[in-house]
């Protein structure tokens, strides 16, 4: 609670950032974004013209492509003063990290991305450390483990919150995952461009998850959802992924 | 710096399809990964050091012109030779003609990587001297004609019947002397306690140099590298020109993070300081010590934008800590530096051209970042040398049409909706129960061992732009 604001200071309206992967592939995690925020008391605006972070582009190297992404956030995001809330802890960290590097020789964007950087956050840091909820979840029925997304974790600092929120979900039915913040092996391009080693980083991580026998493993990242539910499938497994999203709005 | 003629995706194959190597792997990493993280966290203040010892990194580097001058001056003066090698090549055959002029049949060398990266035993050896590795796994290494797989740990890819088998076919161990661990250990030190004796001249690495008074610290855990330091007539220390500490204060912020970093020791068995050679009433060491200095590509490295891979102490912890290196181990960088900052250091001293691979062998995950006592940000160097690779027009022509693709889309945001729209389309053309199972070209790599995910039917904000349009038509 020490993170906890005044009655003044907490943010009435957020701007959702929805993420291109959750966008395209989870639209169900979107709304139920959107719901866990409304329900929490905000109003959620959704700039229609966003579109991605631009990772992918620089990942690859391709910063001119990453720069042009950037700018069309930044453009998209900046005018409205209400924080940005994202369903993914490795956007978040692009625009925290990575924009006002990359827009360096864009001196007014470049600054509009510091602002945005300072106002920018994941959905369940948003919920713990903004708001000072870490009583926003719901007791759920599926035992829970929780994988710790990279970027998320390392960028981010993002631990406590997302595990405060499913351990409340999950209560006595949280299982402990072996190895829960090592890296599944998606790494965007990696995953194709080092096929191979990305699979067998899939394996191990998938073993883990299977070991803890619980039902549902909780993320914080679609990346990593798409990735570990591929494998999953794959192998046949009854276990499935859920985004930390879906575990607030009870629908895991 | 090459150590195997196959091209990368072999290196990683043969890696991959060895269960030996795999689960020595996991079990050595993860091995070591607790014992750092156990050490870290017995240390009070632990984050304020590897912070005090990344400022020292810092500020060495930026003034490394004087501490060398400095480092330069008091080895001389305390009798020290000084010799400056700008390239590999150069270094290898400054130590060569060292021992030659000794007439050195036979040279023993501590464990060392920079000795490792000059090609040093091969020089050796051509010019007709025998060149014996006295670290045990540096030993075993050398026995097998291979290269260390780990910085710190280089038989780390090995098991214990392996070594036995090798001592028993290399060196005619009885089946007794290889039984376990420790009767390998100790054969193999008698086997290397007649070297010492024969050895004109001793080789080793320098893990820190300190610039005031011209030392020398060398860390082992097996005693060899203080024989080969003081045993032989003669002392040739090879090292980088960027591993200088301004001061002896500065070294001990550097032990305090280097062996809980490599080992999660609080400090090595043997922590060797050599000043100078053998005094008049020194009651033993060499008659002779030379500095080799190796810049080979690290001055420009200092010059670029890559200067900051220069703060490395060779702990190896990075190694330890990444999913990819704990999979595919260090033979498959195919570089005498491997893991993340192998993956950094070598295309950044040996050029690019290369090696375009390696920069691209990491998910990014950051455990390197976070494991660095000196708080290197291997990913953002990592990065760099991937936009350094696009820029030399090094990117495959399908990625790059996809990503300009991508981002001339991604700024139009309406057009961009409809092409998301026709990319599910096409995709369902090919899927079964919301999965594709087979993607063609290059992302036939995901579906190898991934079913992939078809886009939903409707995303969400075309279903936020339908409400809309119903509230206000
Ligand atoms: S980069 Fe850092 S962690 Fe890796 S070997 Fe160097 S000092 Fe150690």
């Amino acid at each position: 609670m020490m993170l906890a604001m005044s009655p003044t200071a907490r943010p009435r309206r957020v701007q959702l950032f929805v993420t291109c992967l959750v966008d395209a592939f989870y639209p169900e995690t979107a709304h139920a974004t959107r719901r866990v925020l409304e329900r929490l008391g905000l109003e959620v605006a959704i700039p229609p013209g966003q579109t991605c972070c631009g990772q992918p582009a620089l990942n690859a190297g391709h910063h001119d492509e990453a720069r042009r992404v950037a700018a069309h956030f930044v453009d998209t995001f900046a005018p409205d003063p209400a924080p940005v809330v994202a369903p993914s802890g490795s956007c978040v960290d692009m625009v925290v990290h990575q924009f006002p590097a990359l827009l360096t020789n864009d001196p007014a964007r470049a600054a509009a991305a510091r602002d945005l950087a300072a106002r920018t956050y994941e959905l369940s840091q948003f919920i713990v450390d903004v708001l000072g909820d870490d009583e926003a979840a719901v007791p759920v029925e599926p035992s829970l483990t929780y994988h710790a997304c990279c970027h998320g974790l390392r960028g981010l600092g993002l631990d406590r919150q997302p595990r405060a929120l499913v351990g409340q979900a999950g209560g006595a039915n949280v299982r402990p995952l072996d190895e829960d913040d090592r890296c599944c092996g998606f790494g965007g391009l990696f995953a194709v461009k080092m096929g191979p080693i990305s699979s067998a980083m899939l394996d191990r991580k998938l073993e883990a998850i299977e070991r803890s026998g619980a039902d549902v493993v909780v993320v914080t990242d679609a990346s990593c959802r798409l990735h570990m539910e591929g494998g999953l499938r794959r192998r046949a497994s009854r276990t499935r992924v859920a985004h930390i999203a879906d575990v607030l709005d009870d629908r895991v | 710096m090459r150590t195997s003629p196959l091209p990368f995706v072999r290196r990683v194959e043969q890696a991959l399809a060895d269960p030996v190597l795999r689960r020595n792997m996991a079990v050595g990493t993860s091995r070591q990964r607790t014992h750092r993280l156990e050490a870290m966290a017995a240390l009070p203040g632990a984050d304020a050091l590897r912070n005090h010892a990344s400022r020292i990194r810092a500020h060495t580097l930026a003034r490394l012109d004087e501490y060398l001058e400095q480092f330069v001056a008091a080895v001389r003066a305390r009798g020290g030779t000084v010799h400056w090698a700008a390239t590999a090549a150069e270094a290898a055959s400054i130590v060569t003609t060292i021992a030659v002029g000794e007439r050195a049949r036979l040279v023993v060398k501590s464990k060392s990587m920079v000795t490792e990266e000059i090609g040093l035993n091969a020089a050796l050896e051509a010019a007709g001297v025998t060149a014996i590795e006295t670290d045990l796994g540096e030993f075993v290494i050398q026995l097998a004609g291979q290269h260390p797989s780990h910085i710190v740990a280089p038989i780390m890819h090995m098991s214990k019947e392996q070594v036995g088998a090798l001592f028993v076919e290399r060196l005619g161990a009885t089946p007794e002397e290889v039984v376990d661990v420790a009767a390998m250990t100790a054969f193999a030190r008698r086997v290397l306690r007649e070297r010492f004796l024969e050895a004109a001249v001793g080789v080793s690495g320098v893990n820190f140099g300190v610039a005031s008074t011209g030392t020398l610290c060398l860390v082992t855990n097996e005693g060899n590298g203080r024989l080969c330091t003081s045993l032989p007539r003669v002392h040739v220390a090879v090292m980088g020109i960027e591993r200088l500490v301004p001061t002896l204060d500065d070294l001990g912020v550097m032990l305090d993070v280097l062996a809980r970093s490599a080992t999660g020791q609080a400090l090595t068995v043997y922590t060797n300081l050599v000043t100078g050679p053998r005094r008049e009433d020194d009651a033993d060491g060499p008659e002779a010590l030379h500095v080799v200095l190796v810049d080979n590509g690290r001055s420009r490295v200092l010059g670029s934008e890559l200067a900051e891979i220069l703060y490395c102490i060779r702990c190896g912890a990075c190694l330890g800590a990444c999913p990819v290196y704990d999979t595919v181990g260090g033979h498959a960088y195919g570089s005498v530096y491997p893991g993340p900052v192998g993956a950094v250091a070598t295309p950044a001293l040996d050029g690019l051209g290369p090696w375009t691979e390696l920069p691209h062998a990491s998910s990014l995950c950051g455990a390197c970042r976070d494991a660095c006592p000196v708080r290197l940000d291997i990913p953002r160097l990592l990065l760099l040398l991937r936009r350094q690779t696009v820029e030399a027009g090094g990117s495959p022509v399908w990625l790059r049409l996809a990503l300009r693709a991508h981002a001339a889309l991604a700024v139009r945001p309406r057009l961009y909706r409809l092409a998301v729209r026709l990319a599910g389309r096409v995709l369902a053309v090919g899927a079964r129960d919301g999965y594709i199972e087979r993607l063609p070209g290059p992302l036939a790599a995901w579906t190898a061992s991934r079913s992939f995910r078809l886009p939903a039917r409707r995303t969400f904000l075309d279903e936020v732009a339908r409400e809309r349009r119903k509230v206000s038509p």
